[in-house]
């Protein structure tokens, strides 16, 4: 039944900006942990002969991350009055913007296929509304009113849930790599709103594509719910796809995350609606005379970015993904010696305690792994590196030359000498014979025996000393 | 002439219940409304610029401090919450707005 269907997903997040002050007025952006309605003043409390003035930083984090998502960034933006009553909006509109965004177009790149972008836009944050059951009454906190929120919106190029989900990491790494939110989905500072149809393949009805309702999911606040509720959805819209009447275009659902199933909600206005006009408060923007060149050469690099480099360094897709995710591995990446970033990242991502060396440490450690130091070797001198704060360099100087970790390992090494030398009579016969390479042959047994956790150079001085003994 | 539907329409976009009584009374009142602004369709305005700023100014931006903006933005919490009609301690009531479920 699936593969008779296509799946068209396009998503709307909304993401808080990381400002210190509100979006129009100068009310802390923070009210984590304070009382009800005890960070607002008359501007975000919408009271009449208010004057709301535009903050300069969150339209910068705005447009840096436009340029980040390669959007095109117009000559002149505005912002307009978009109309609805519901008790979290004082104002009875909210600032947003319709026809003239900060941003246009863009895209995300993903594994699974390159998602485009419509827009992404400006606007402050509605209150917060609580229901409490039983009771009469709705409760209203405004401290989040005004808090400047980007509206991020694709177009409908996402064609299944798990793409969904992929888009979203993306944007969310994007958007903590720019250092512009948060983006912390539990706190609410990134919420995903999702429309989803499904389409019969190669059949047309009536010259159309003949395509289901789209449904629009509310409130998706997890990775995992958006890949959940999409998925819920798109089986339903398939196996409903006959019963669909035709003039039903667009329904609204919510999100049960304890049931993993969607149910209907109030039906949203269409956008005439909303009654949009410019905000006459906030004077337009020309944006030509904001410093966008010089905001463009100051923007990180990307995780797509982050990603191919380290895939060149000959690094796995699945190493380049953890890194790419990780600050303090990728810094450190950053800063060590070329030949290491490789042997270094993939050193990082499976030994904890590396990470808390010097980039110095870490070269000296690289270079020694690079000469075939096995594994166990390499953990015990981290260990001890780690440990002492010595640089393993001087701790190899101290015990002389490459030596045993420890009296432990020397007498297994000792041991093991012996029973390779009685395991390989003929090798040990050549060798006392002066052939060359029999000793090499030797200590390569050795290693694939013992999977390489006995220290080569260890058992070479070892086997010398015991090849000689065994002469007298 | 507006139609009945239409007034029903911008009342429920107004969240405003509106009695048929009421609807049969203000469908004329606010298609007269309408009809004074169709007057303009009667006028040549291809050479008009559209009017939403009248102060000419542009881009007016604050810098990202936490401030009032100025002095009569500075309330305490009472001043702001003196004139709700129901509250409980610094949370604003309203009539619930949702069904129970
Ligand atoms: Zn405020």
């Amino acid at each position: 039944m699936t593969e008779e269907f296509r799946t068209v997903i396009g998503l709307e997040i909304h993401v808080q900006l990381n400002t210190r002050a509100k979006m129009f007025c100068g009310c802390d952006n923070n009210a984590e942990g304070k009382e009800p309605n005890t960070v607002v003043c008359p501007v975000c409390m919408g009271m009449p002969g208010t004057l709301p003035v535009a903050s300069r930083e969150a339209i910068e984090k705005t447009i840096k991350l436009g340029l980040a998502l390669g959007c095109e960034i117009p000559k002149i933006s505005k912002f307009d009055r978009k109309h609805y009553f519901y008790p979290d909006l004082p104002k009875g509109y909210q600032i947003s913007q319709y026809d003239q965004p900060f941003c246009k177009g863009g895209q995300i790149e993903l594994e699974s296929g390159t998602v485009k972008l419509n827009r992404v836009h400006l606007e402050e944050d509605a209150g917060k509304l609580v229901h409490p059951k039983g009771s009469k009454y709705s409760i209203v906190d405004l401290n989040r009113a005004g808090t400047p929120l980007l509206e991020i919106v694709s177009e409908p190029d996402i064609t299944s849930p798990a793409m969904a989900k992929d888009y979203m990491k993306e944007l969310h790494l994007i958007l903590r790599n720019l250092r512009i939110s948060d983006a912390d989905m539990e706190k609410g500072q990134m919420r995903c709103d999702a429309n989803i149809s499904v389409q019969l393949k190669g059949e047309r009805r009536k010259g159309k594509v003949a395509s289901s309702p789209i449904v629009e999911i509310k409130n998706l606040n997890s990775f995992r719910f958006v890949e959940k509720a999409l998925a819920h959805e798109e089986k339903k819209l398939q196996e409903e796809f006959e019963k669909w009447p035709e003039k039903k275009t667009k329904l609204t659902h919510g999100f049960d995350s304890n049931r993993g199933t969607t149910y209907p909600m109030r039906e949203k206005e269409e956008a005439k609606d909303y009654r949009y006009f410019p905000e006459p408060d906030v004077p337009p923007f020309d944006l030509t005379r904001f410093p966008i060149e010089k905001w463009k050469k100051e923007l990180p690099k990307l995780p797509s970015h982050h990603r191919a480099r380290l895939s060149e360094l000959g690094l796995t897709k699945e190493e380049a993904n953890i890194i790419a995710k990780d600050d303090t591995i990728k810094d450190v990446i950053e800063n060590v010696a070329e030949k290491n970033k490789a042997i270094i990242g993939k050193l990082l991502i499976n030994n904890v305690e590396a990470r808390k060396l010097s980039i110095e440490a870490l070269n000296q450690i690289a270079d020694t792994i690079r000469d075939g130091s096995p594994s166990n070797w390499v953990r015990d001198m981290i260990r001890r590196s780690v440990k002492s704060g010595k640089l393993p360099l001087e701790i190899v100087k101290e015990t002389k030359g490459l030596a045993p970790s420890s009296e432990e390992i020397s007498e297994k090494t000792k041991e093991f000498t012996k029973f390779l030398i009685s395991e390989n009579p003929d090798v040990v016969q050549k060798h006392k014979a002066g052939k060359a390479g029999a000793l090499e042959f030797l200590i390569g047994q050795g290693m694939k025996m013992t999977k390489g956790t006995v220290n080569p150079k260890e058992l070479r001085e070892e086997l010398v000393k015991q090849l000689e003994e065994e002469k007298r | 002439m507006l139609k009945k539907e239409d007034v029903e329409h911008v009342a429920k976009l107004s969240r405003l219940e509106l009695s048929d009584a009421e609807i049969e009374k203000f469908t004329p009142q606010l298609s007269s409304v309408f009809e004074m602004f169709e007057k303009l369709d009667a006028e040549d305005l291809k050479n008009v610029e559209e009017t939403s700023q009248v102060t000419g100014l542009e881009n007016v931006t604050r810098e990202d401090e936490i401030k009032c903006l100025d002095d009569l933005t500075c309330c305490t919490t009472e001043e702001l919450l003196k004139n709700i009609p129901i509250k409980e301690s610094s949370s604003i009531l309203v009539p619930k707005v949702i069904e129970d479920k």
